[in-house]
């Protein structure tokens, strides 16, 4: 790992990351589709890409329906969709 | 104009209420005509919080809460999924040793009026309801209140008075009732009985009734599933109904099948202004915050305000004013528990038969009576 | 927090109006959600791959003295006696901004439109697809479907090819014909006519068709097929990704909830970017979306009329500008057959999972709301709102505070502020 990146967990899994990219970028990155699961239970993913619609509203550090878009990742940050058991 | 169309009632209203009053006039046959001056749903109905919950504010209130809540669960089973009814139950807090006792009494006037209630140590009580504060004395627990959706329920019992014949009008304001009549623009449409159930606006029909615009504010969070698993109330939410202060709020949360939580409750007398008033609506959610610290992690999605029909003594007008003139109206925040009682009284009243609960004390003419 | 002027989004119009403000004398604070300034036109991690323009201005804001507020999201404003309240959250916390006036710089949002399969990761706006690579994420080797409207095409297919995308297929919906005289309008302005070349040749291999659109996208939990159509033709094209979009349209929420007037989507506002409300000015594509040279033009005006100043010598080449921009309006207005894509079991609103057979064209939004639970999610129908007003001709619902989900302690923090008159119910 160079000095430009930083490690954050998705999922409970460490993953080495660009600094500076958003949340969403670092997931999409990683092969994830899936961001959340709709209220029946389908996939999303982002749609606008900045901030409007709510689509890629995840966990970040805890914190329930953040929108990774507008979050920049963070050395040990811990982002939990849901999608995947936690390990 | 004279409409051409004849009915033997006419509810104004397509509120709780007045689609309740709709189900069972046309249940006794009558040929009813509903008319709302906006939709179905909308208005006090669609602005409250939507809870079936027992009130002991007095003796008469507990009885029209307890045959309500009796016919909500009559309903239960045949509800569509649509109506979210969910027997969640209500948790009255009680913050100190003082508050407790008031919780064993209601224990006690519920017991005596055969409603199972159950009293909740701290320990309980934080076992139920671990978003709760710490430090708190306990509770009361309801088991039988339950919350739903209103403008669903609504929409049901409407449907289920068209299924009795019934017709709504939506975008259809009466502007006067007149003797056997009422008045759409330059419409008149005639009807042996007009019933009044009006809400909040009840009393802008007919001055004479008196009932006045209580205006509240409510915020829901974003989904938060778990967060709270019953209606829950401070103990001082019936001191904050009871008295008429230009201003009060008082902690009063429920979880909504959404997984969302619903929070209130504020109370203010000031006339038909719907602004949302920025001060009230913080005190509103620092209160709820003081009982549940946990709130301040999640995110409001959506504040309101909404009217309810206050009337003095805090029940609701049912009954005859005049020739042809009937009220189901002025229900304050209890409209939805207690749409289905009212509906029933009111049917019996119009039919001649004897109501399941004394009628008297929500005669329209009660103050008029008790002056006699 | 108190400013002279508050500048609210920091896009190209709001770094002009807060730069122009600040070199008036004012002390502003530029406020916006993203991390940076630059809005989503000028988003950046580095300034090192801005245009030339874009450092110029965002060297200008540094040194003009404003106070740039980022990651800091705006979720109430309000008159009181001395001026305006404006309730913001950043890192969880409320910050609160008192201010003698406010410059609306609120840009715009993509415009969707449901259609079926619309809902499947890996469909994205076409804006979307450039905030997304510039905020870091790979497009590298992915087939790309771009299905859009307007000018912004160019430049997001253009960044998608130089990341490494395989765009495959480019869709305008508007008929070249009714493009025609906006094509012939930039006429005059050669500038814009040499870097539209320049985009189209970064992607020059690829199709792109006038009178095409996206009318189904497929996939197993990811899109993986798209379909689209020129309304005689249909072809099925594997891809990753689906940009799919029908323009742009103005952020109108925070203007209304001060009851600023809106007219047409747009904010109203006079030769000075004056909104209808005193001491509120608005700038850049809020005011009717018409690019970035018109957005500068309008913010430098705003910012010299909020701190007071003569802007007038801007005025003509505002005009000119939008004069483009309306022909623009007119050239790539979305097409009959784009706004009856839905059917009745696709999802309108995706925050609440609401289809379209569900929700009834004669009632209002309310209805629809109460009803059905359309537009009462996360986003409060920013998107199945906007889509609704086109598909039903349905008017804009009213807007509730917060005007954007904000956290409890920051509405609590929000006490101090005056009453806003907004509608009853919900």
């Amino acid at each position: 790992m160079n000095t430009a990146d930083v490690t954050i967990t998705i999922d409970g899994r460490a993953v080495t990351v660009v600094r500076g990219i958003s949340v969403a970028a670092a997931l999409i990155n990683d092969g994830m589709h899936t961001f959340r699961s709709s209220v029946t239970a389908t996939s999303r993913g982002p749609l606008c890409g900045m901030g409007v619609c709510y689509e890629c509203r995840l966990e970040i550090d805890e914190v329930a329906h953040r929108r990774a878009c507008l979050v920049t990742v963070t050395d040990g940050q811990r982002i939990n969709t849901g999608q995947r058991p936690r390990q | 104009m004279k409409s051409g169309e004849r009915h033997d009632a006419i509810v104004i209203g397509a509120g709780i209420v007045g689609a309740a009053c709709a189900r069972t006039l046309s249940r006794d046959g009558l040929k009813v005509l509903v008319l709302d001056a906006a939709f179905a749903g909308g208005g006090t109905t669609a602005a409250g919080m939507g809870h079936i919950v027992l009130m002991d504010d007095s003796p008469e209130q507990l009885a029209l809460t307890a045959y309500s809540a009796e016919l909500w669960r009559e309903l239960t089973p045949v509800l569509p999924r649509s109506v979210e009814m969910d027997p969640c139950g209500t948790i009255w807090v009680a913050e100190d040793d003082a508050q407790m006792d008031a919780v064993r009494e209601k224990q006690r006037t519920y017991a005596a009026h055969d409603i199972p209630s159950e009293t909740l140590s701290a320990a309980r009580l934080h076992g139920l309801e671990p978003n709760l504060r710490s430090g708190l004395a306990g509770g009361l627990l309801v088991r039988g209140d339950a919350v739903l959706y209103p403008p669903a329920a609504a929409l049901w019992l409407l449907e289920k008075a068209r299924e009795n014949g019934a017709t709504i009008r939506e975008s259809c304001r009466v502007d006067e009732i007149i003797n056997g009549a009422v008045r759409v623009g330059t419409e008149v449409i005639e009807a042996d009985v007009i019933v009044n159930a009006a809400g909040a606006e009840a009393g802008t029909l007919a001055p004479a009734l008196p009932i006045v615009p209580r205006k509240g504010h409510l915020a829901i969070s974003d989904r938060a599933p778990g967060f709270c698993r019953h209606q829950l109330v401070e103990l001082g939410y019936l001191t904050s109904a009871h008295v008429m202060t230009n201003e009060s709020v008082a902690f009063n949360v429920q979880p909504r099948s959404t997984g969302q939580v619903l929070i209130g409750s504020s109370r203010e007398l000031v006339g038909w202004d719907g602004a949302t008033n920025r001060r009230v609506l913080a005190r509103m959610l620092e209160r709820a915050r003081l009982f549940m610290p946990g709130l301040s992690h999640l995110s409001i999605v959506r504040t309101w305000t909404g009217f309810r029909p206050a009337t003095i003594d805090k029940l609701p007008l049912i009954g005859q004013y005049a020739a042809n003139q009937w009220v189901a109206a002025g229900h304050e925040g209890l409209g939805i528990t207690t749409s289905l009682g009212s509906a029933e009284i009111l049917a019996d009243l119009v039919a001649g038969r004897t109501p399941a609960i004394h009628a008297m004390p929500f005669s329209p003419m009660r103050s008029a009576v008790a002056a006699a | 927090m108190t400013a002279d002027v508050a500048v609210i989004g920091a896009g190209p119009a709001g770094i002009a109006a807060a730069t122009r403000a600040a070199q008036a004398g004012m002390r502003v604070v530029l406020l916006d959600e993203s991390p940076r300034a630059g809005g989503q036109i000028w988003r950046h991690r580095t300034t090192a791959g801005l245009p030339k323009m874009a450092r110029q201005w965002i060297a200008r804001l540094a040194q003009s003295g404003a106070i740039v507020a980022a990651s800091t999201a705006v979720v109430d404003a309000a008159r009181d006696a001395e001026g305006f309240v404006i309730t913001c959250e950043r890192d969880g916390q409320a910050l609160t901004v008192r201010a003698a006036s406010i410059i609306l710089a609120t840009g715009a949002r993509e415009r969707f439109l449901p259609f079926p399969g619309w809902t499947l990761p890996g469909v994205i706006g076409v804006g979307a697809g450039q905030a997304l690579l510039k905020a870091g994420t790979s497009f590298r080797g992915k087939r790309v479907v771009i299905s859009g409207s307007g000018p912004l095409i160019m430049p997001v297919a253009a960044a998608l090819s130089h990341g490494g995308a395989r765009v495959l297929f480019v869709a305008e919906q508007a008929a070249r014909s009714t493009v025609m005289p906006f094509v012939l309008g930039l006429m005059t302005r050669p500038l814009m006519m040499v870097q539209a070349a320049a985009y189209r040749a970064a992607f020059m291999r690829t199709p792109y068709r006038f009178g095409s659109w996206v009318c189904a996208a497929r996939g197993d939990g990811h899109v993986e097929e798209v379909d689209i159509t020129n309304g005689h033709v249909t072809t099925t094209i594997a891809c990753d990704v689906l940009c799919a979009a029908f323009g742009l349209l103005p952020n109108t929420e925070l203007a209304r909830l001060l009851g600023c007037a809106v007219a047409y989507g747009s904010h109203v506002i006079d030769e000075t970017q004056r909104t209808t409300q005193d001491g509120i000015y608005s700038a850049g594509e809020s005011t009717g979306v018409g690019g970035v040279d018109l957005a500068l033009v309008e913010g430098e005006i705003a910012g010299l009329s909020a701190a007071g100043k003569d802007a007038r010598a801007y005025f003509r080449r505002r005009d000119a500008l939008c004069a483009l921009s309306r022909s623009m309006e007119r050239a790539f207005a979305p097409r009959a057959e784009v706004l009856a894509l839905a059917r009745s079991d696709t999802i309108v609103c995706r925050c609440e999972d609401v289809a379209l057979g569900s929700i009834r064209r004669e009632w209002t939004p309310r209805q629809a709301k109460l009803y059905t639970r359309a537009g009462m999610g996360a986003c409060q129908g920013r998107v199945c709102g906007a889509a609704l007003e086109l598909i039903y001709g349905w008017p804009p619902d009213t807007v509730r505070l917060p005007a954007e989900p904000a956290l409890f302690s920051t509405l609590i923090a929000n006490s101090a502020t005056a009453d806003v008159p907004l509608g009853q119910g919900d």
